[in-house]
């Protein structure tokens, strides 16, 4: 077989090739749910139920959406610029890191300087962590693929360290977790009572930021050019290494605050389990809003709406709620290889 | 300090090293065959996950423990396909559907591992390989301790490692596939379909890295828990380029590697707790980084790597 580019996608195929995704998405969760011996009609009406199903269900999914449009805007910025940043998740505890360090009483600042001052440290903590790789790469022309996966198992245990040593909470009867941060580090709730904080908001406000910078700016527009083709982009005359650097900089901010929000918004303080992988699901989320940051927000939504529904579906029906991680994974797979099928023609011969 | 010394003269520290190396040989050279066709497969964390768990599932499910590896094998060859139809003739980035590809296979591991085992709380056990001396040699003094008191899928590595180079380097079929990974224009030029062999490369790896994962709950441990890979797919892929994309240099990289890590081990018994656990467990981690930037100088990667092939298109 081989494949022909079309001379323009037609509208009708981006529309049916990701509907044809999400189709076989369904019928290989159809098919395990039938494995586990339940009815897979069942299992996806649970699903959306406990995704969407009530206000109990929607905060919770928006509350989980909230790191994941963070660590999804910083693989999608990063992903852009061709820069295979893996290591979202080890930003992100940066992130939570420099908001513990800073705000569990070092600085007895009042909320509105507190809490601006913590952005950008966390968002410094994880760009600085990220720079190392994209430097090695431009510099040595060391693969970051393989830099920022380590990185996120040797910063992983550089937290289990910290929690076990320095930032251990003399409160905390023994458990490796750090002490909560002062109440003018913390970011309120946007309804009382409920988990929605207004960490949700500022990913917001981020995605629009990010859509900003990407579309209207020139480091924006340098960020495409040199993810489309290096080597083009450096004979236009675009600074290429910088460019990358920059692009770091900003992805791995972007992770970095998704550590503070998980703080500062919802958690309270540091511990090992902060993220159940939000920085490997952020690559999903990236991947399936095709790197657009407002479709980042969507795709975040979709993602936590799916996690949050399989838990509830997994007390109920009693399918393991791995299957949230199999659904979210095998749409990865399908989605980009429908988007790739909507631009080209399959020739058999 | 002598005591830190003397631990590397001792036999048993070698024959540690070796069964650490075991499970990173295996997939190291799954990885080396994939790379050398073009292909780079991030699937091999996962991929070594779904088939550490499929081995040890057969043995539990009263499946004998060569079958397991078999299992393992094969289990690792279906992601193996999935992966490379999708890199290969889809020309899909390979760092997306590699990263997709361990995600899906792992969680896919634990849903079965859920699914086929609710609720227990410790991973039940099977009786793994026991040590095959090697009559004769395993008498040597330290090197042929360590090297010939293994279990039998220690040897078989070994082997494996020694078929891969001689058909890479001594058959026209390891031609192809080198030159598949540097010009495939070319070798398509000669009429040799440049998809088949790069996606039998890729599953050819995928065997490999499968039974790598399934070294480790049929020969160094007795059972699957989650998280058990942890990252040694990732430093494969790094051993892979610390050995120059050579099965004999990969396999010295392993064991030197190896050796790093069970002397952490004992340096850490001996320091006593002055230094806390998690830096010596970060060391594998640093010194793949480190491997990294040594040889980034001097890494000479497939000039095709990552690059899909298009038929017709330049």
């Amino acid at each position: 077989m081989r494949l022909e580019l079309k001379p323009a996608p037609t509208s009708a195929a981006l529309v049916l090739y990701p509907a044809g995704a999400i189709a076989v998405t369904l019928l290989v969760i159809s098919l395990l749910v039938l494995t586990a011996g339940a009815s897979p009609l069942n299992v996806l009406y649970l699903v959306a139920k406990g995704a969407a199903g009530s206000q109990f269900a929607i905060v919770e999914t928006l509350t989980r959406a909230t790191p994941l449009v963070f660590t999804g805007l910083a693989v999608a910025v990063a992903f852009r610029a061709k820069l295979w940043n893996i290591g979202a998740e080890a930003q992100l505890y940066m992130g939570a890191v420099a908001t513990v360090v800073l705000g569990t009483g070092a600085l007895p600042l009042p909320a509105p300087v507190l809490i601006p001052l913590l952005m950008i440290a966390a968002m410094a903590a994880g760009a600085l962590l990220l720079l190392g790789p994209a430097l090695l790469k431009t510099r040595l022309g060391v693969d970051e693929v393989v830099t920022t996966l380590l990185l996120n198992f040797i910063v992983l245990l550089f937290v289990s360290m910290l929690l076990e040593g320095v930032l251990k909470d003399p409160m905390g009867m023994g458990w490796p977790q750090s002490r909560k941060v002062i109440e003018a580090a913390q970011l309120p709730r946007i309804i009382t009572g409920k988990r929605l904080h207004y960490g949700f908001v500022i990913a917001l406000a981020a995605a629009v930021l990010v859509w900003v910078v990407m579309k209207k700016t020139v480091l924006g527009y340098e960020m495409r050019a040199v993810g489309h083709n290096p080597n083009a982009a450096r004979f236009l005359g675009i600074p290429v290494n910088a460019v990358l650097a920059r692009t770091a900089l900003l992805s791995g901010g972007l992770a970095g605050l998704a550590g503070f929000s998980e703080v500062a918004g919802l958690k309270g303080n540091l511990t090992l389990d902060l993220s159940p992988g939000y920085g490997y699901s952020g690559i999903v989320v990236a991947m399936l809003a095709m790197l657009d940051p407002l479709g980042v927000v969507l795709a975040a939504i979709f993602v936590a709406g799916v996690f949050v529904g399989a838990d509830a579906m997994s007390r109920a029906a009693g399918v393991p709620s791995y299957i949230a991680d199999v659904m979210v994974a095998t749409a990865l797979l399908t989605m980009v290889a429908a988007m790739l099928l909507a631009r080209y023609r399959v020739r058999w011969r | 300090m002598s005591a830190a010394l003397d631990i590397l003269l001792t036999a048993s520290f070698w024959v540690a090293a070796i069964r650490i190396a075991s499970p990173l040989i295996f997939a190291t050279i799954g990885e080396l065959i994939s790379e050398r066709a073009g292909v780079l497969n991030l699937g091999i964390e996962g991929i070594m996950t779904a088939g550490a768990f499929a081995g040890w599932f057969t043995v539990y499910s009263g499946g004998d423990l060569w079958t397991g590896v078999l299992v393992a094998a094969l289990t690792g060859m279906a992601f193996g396909l999935l992966h490379s139809f999708l890199t290969v003739p889809l020309g899909l980035s390979q760092h997306v559907v590699g990263i997709g590809v361990t995600l899906l296979a792992t969680s896919l591991t634990y849903f079965t591992y859920r699914l086929a085992l609710p609720e227990v709380s410790s991973p039940p056990k099977i009786e793994p390989f026991a040590p095959l001396p090697i009559p004769g040699l395993s008498r040597i003094p330290v090197l042929g301790e360590a090297l010939f008191s293994q279990t039998p899928l220690t040897y078989l590595a070994f082997v494996l490692v020694a078929l891969v180079a001689w058909v890479l380097y001594r058959t026209p079929l390891g031609l192809a596939i080198r030159a598949a990974g540097e010009n495939p224009a070319a070798v398509e030029a000669q009429g040799i379909s440049v998809t088949a062999l790069r996606m039998g490369a890729v599953v050819a790896g995928g065997a490999l890295m499968g039974m790598g994962g399934a070294f480790l709950t049929l020969s160094a441990f007795n059972s699957f828990f989650f998280e058990m890979i942890n990252g040694r797919g990732w430093i494969c892929i790094a051993l892979v380029v610390f050995g120059s994309w050579r099965p004999g240099k990969a396999l010295l990289g392993a064991i030197l590697f190896a050796a790093f890590d069970a002397y952490q081990v004992r340096l850490q018994q001996l320091s006593g707790g002055a230094v806390p656990y998690q830096v010596f467990l970060m060391l594998p981690y640093v010194l793949s980084i480190a491997a990294l930037v040594l040889m980034a100088r001097r890494a000479a990667y497939p000039r095709a790597l990552m690059v899909p092939y298009r038929k017709g298109e330049r």
